[in-house]
């Protein structure tokens, strides 16, 4: 796994979960499966602008676009390059 | 006519959805004044049934207390009916200004703005408060209309773990270059019925200079030692910079609700909150009627002493009895059950043993936490909580849940 996605998993494990045994990997479904709701995605979308210095629309910040681990990496790397 | 195939046919889609996913909610009508016995139809078109209500949120059984009824007959006559008009235009009377008083005195706070209900208030105080340049940071398990208010606001909306201290601490920390940071919180959580750490937040608000909000629905009335709510019972009167509340629970449960708090802040919503600025008036019956509710709750403790009373006698008969409750302290005892379909076959048989209690599960609480919600109320007497008791032990008898661990029931019944 690269450095993006271990550092957004870790943040998401630290950020959402509530207890210590639940475990997610980078393809978990994170909103679809209710771990992230829509109103506290945001925490997620504001660590990774001001940890990558980027901003993200919130039309590419969908829900879709945020289910997993990856998909979220996706994301950023797209707005770094 | 542009009501056309296409658009029936999407959401008559949807609706079947809806029902397909177990979610449709459908009204019970109820042909009696709200109390703690009720006379209830259900399902639509049956013969109608004498229930317990355990599930109002008439904390202190004033919905029909009849001082509470006179002041409104009263009200009617002295000021009429309605105001048609917004409160900035010629929609403030004489008593809506004596109820903003009353609560601004009962809630020890500076200045007290009326709204037409606490959604309102909730929709309309973040957004006339708050800009861009600030943080909104609330924990997760707060109300739906705090959430919509903080939408409509442009300011950042954090959160934080349920309650987690630490996790508050962190955020504080992280937005410490922001103009102004506001903790926002239940006092009382609706759900799961236990408290906001009030003390711990308003200690933390301090270290980090943090503004705090509370909306205090569940809580206005009844908790602390003299019922002006959660921030009362923690110690901190004096130290919440907005209080939100509704008169539509325990305050006589019509409608209406406030933003209380610092002066300049509720002179802002005034000013600028769209609902207050925007929407009529609330009725003179209703304001009539919430000013003798405020004499009540002012003058004596006696029913939020029942409350507390009847409140113990529930916990600990339930515990007793072996069901897996909720730890708190406030009149909202949820029965955990985890399994949704459980919660609801529970709850359609003790309405066939005469008490009206209502299951919850996924969306209106998380997934595997499905549970019945009982409420208390100072209308109940101690005879209503033991015929409820009886029914609660055999219906958790029929479903062989009596003292089971969560981890047992889940094993029978799955999440
Ligand atoms: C915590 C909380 N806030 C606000 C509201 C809304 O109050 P009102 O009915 O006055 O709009 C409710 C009611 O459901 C509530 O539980």
């Amino acid at each position: 796994m690269e450095d993006i996605e271990n550092t957004i998993l870790e943040y998401v494990i630290d950020e959402y979960l509530e207890d210590e045994d639940d475990e997610i990997g980078p393809n978990s479904p994170l909103i679809s499966s209710g771990i992230v709701d829509s109103f506290s995605m945001v925490s997620l979308k504001t660590f990774l602008e001001r940890k990558y210095n980027i901003s993200i629309p919130d039309d590419k910040a969908t829900p879709e676009a945020f289910d997993t681990v990856n998909r979220i990496a996706d994301v950023v790397r797209s707005f770094i390059s | 006519m542009a009501y056309s195939e296409k658009a029936r046919n999407f959401y008559q889609g949807e609706l079947r959805d809806i029902k397909e996913g177990g979610l449709f909610k459908e009204e019970r009508f109820i042909q009696s004044p709200q109390s703690a016995e009720i006379k209830v139809e259900y399902p639509s078109g049956a013969q109608p049934m004498d229930v317990i209500n355990m599930c109002a949120n008439n904390y202190l059984g004033l919905s029909s207390h009849p001082e509470v009824i006179k002041a409104s007959h009263q009200g009617l006559d002295d000021r009429g009916f309605g105001m048609s008009s917004v409160r900035f235009i010629c929609g403030t009377q004489d008593i809506h200004r004596t109820l903003e008083d009353k609560l601004t005195k009962f809630l020890e706070t500076e200045d007290t703005i009326l709204f037409a209900s606490c959604m309102d208030a909730n929709a309309g105080v973040f957004e006339a408060v708050f800009n861009d340049q600030d943080v909104l940071i609330a924990d997760r398990l707060v109300h739906a209309s705090i959430v919509d208010g903080m939408r409509l606001c442009k300011a950042l909306n954090e959160s934080y773990k349920h309650s987690n201290m630490e996790h508050l601490e962190k955020k504080l920390q992280t937005y410490q270059d922001a103009r102004f940071r506001c903790i926002v919180t239940d006092g009382v959580f609706s759900m799961d019925g236990d408290t906001a750490k009030l003390d711990e937040i308003c200690d933390l608000a301090e270290k980090y200079d943090a503004l705090v909000f509370v909306d205090d629905s569940h809580a206005t009335g009844f908790l602390g030692k003299r019922g002006k709510g959660t921030h009362e019972l923690k110690g901190v009167l004096g130290r919440i910079d907005i209080i939100t509340t509704t008169l539509g629970k325990a305050l006589g449960g019509a409608s209406g609700g406030c933003v209380s708090g610092r002066k300049e802040i509720v002179e802002m919503c005034r000013q600028r909150a769209r609902p207050y600025l925007f929407s009529n008036a609330m009725p003179p019956v209703v304001v009539a009627a919430s000013n003798k509710v405020m004499d009540l709750i002012m003058g004596s403790t006696e029913r939020r002493d029942k409350l507390e009373n009847n409140t113990k006698f529930w916990r600990k008969s339930l515990l007793e009895a072996g069901f897996d409750i909720k730890d708190g302290d406030t009149p909202i005892v949820p029965i955990m059950l985890y399994n949704a379909k459980l919660s609801q076959d529970m709850s359609r048989d003790l309405y066939q043993e005469g008490i009206y209690a209502i299951g919850f599960f996924f969306p209106v609480v998380p997934k595997g936490q499905a549970r019945i919600r009982t409420q208390i109320s100072a209308g109940h007497d101690i005879n209503h909580l033991e015929r409820a008791l009886e029914a609660f032990i055999k219906v958790g008898k029929k479903y062989n849940i009596l003292g089971k661990t969560k981890d047992e029931i889940i094993e029978m019944y799955g999440l």
